[in-house]
């Protein structure tokens, strides 16, 4: 299954990297577990997605919670907590 | 309803007159965010932006009289007093403008994908999310 990934701000810059086309492995079907797949990689990605570290997500451009299910296709964004206004 | 993500700077007395064009309108409410002391790049989610300013919008619309309503906000590069966000709500009395304007606003500040990134002398950092702005959302949850 693939999907889009897309990183923002502090994100962006610390995985020198805006978006990534990725393959899902079997099993990873959650925003959660995505972001669990992601820290496994190491190195910065263990530091960026590290368990203390305050990242949100959205799928298809709508906030949504860690539980949350992705299907192929899929837009998934992770940024920090928004500091606009 | 106009929501504009843009570079460009906005004129806020252009702005209220375009939403208050109506016989029905008694009362505009608006806010303008300044930049305060430091230079500063803003980023956003485009696309996403939009449309979670729209349904905040909406949700404001469900709760009070919203007869028209305009959010601006910038991204990019901004220079200490540059204007960044203008929220302004038209009604047909004010208690429905003020509480519109400030619930938006306050949403907005939780809700919206933008990110701040100072730059001082010492070099630039992200501006870290405030929890005074997670309180002062929640508060319309009450």
């Amino acid at each position: 299954m693939k999907v889009t990934v897309l990183f923002f701000a502090a994100l962006r810059e610390q995985l020198g990297r805006p978006r990534e086309e990725l393959e899902l492995p079997v099993g990873v079907s959650t925003v959660g577990g995505l972001r669990d797949h992601l820290r496994a990689r190491g190195g910065e990605w263990a530091n960026v997605f590290a368990p203390n570290r305050p990242v949100r997500a959205a799928v298809n451009q709508e906030m949504v919670q860690p539980v949350a299910t992705i299907s192929a296709g899929d837009e998934v964004a992770f940024f920090p907590p928004v500091t606009g206004g | 309803m106009k929501v504009a993500i843009q570079c460009e700077d906005f004129d806020l007395g252009a702005e209220v007159r375009a939403i208050s064009r109506s016989p029905r309108i008694g009362a505009v409410a608006s806010f303008v965010g300044l930049v305060r002391d430091v230079r500063m790049t803003l980023e956003h989610y485009p696309g996403m932006t939009e449309n979670a300013i729209r349904k905040i919008v909406d949700q404001a619309a469900a709760r009070w009289q919203v007869l028209d309503c305009t959010v601006i906000h910038r991204y990019g590069e901004l220079q200490p007093n540059d204007q960044i966000v203008l929220v302004a709500v038209a009604s047909a009395h004010r208690g429905d403008a003020f509480a519109a304007c400030e619930f938006i606003m306050d949403y907005l500040k939780t809700q919206a994908p933008f990110w701040k990134k100072e730059h001082r002398t010492g070099g630039a950092t992200w501006v870290e999310a405030r929890t005074a702005d997670d309180e002062a959302a929640d508060r319309w949850e009450k």
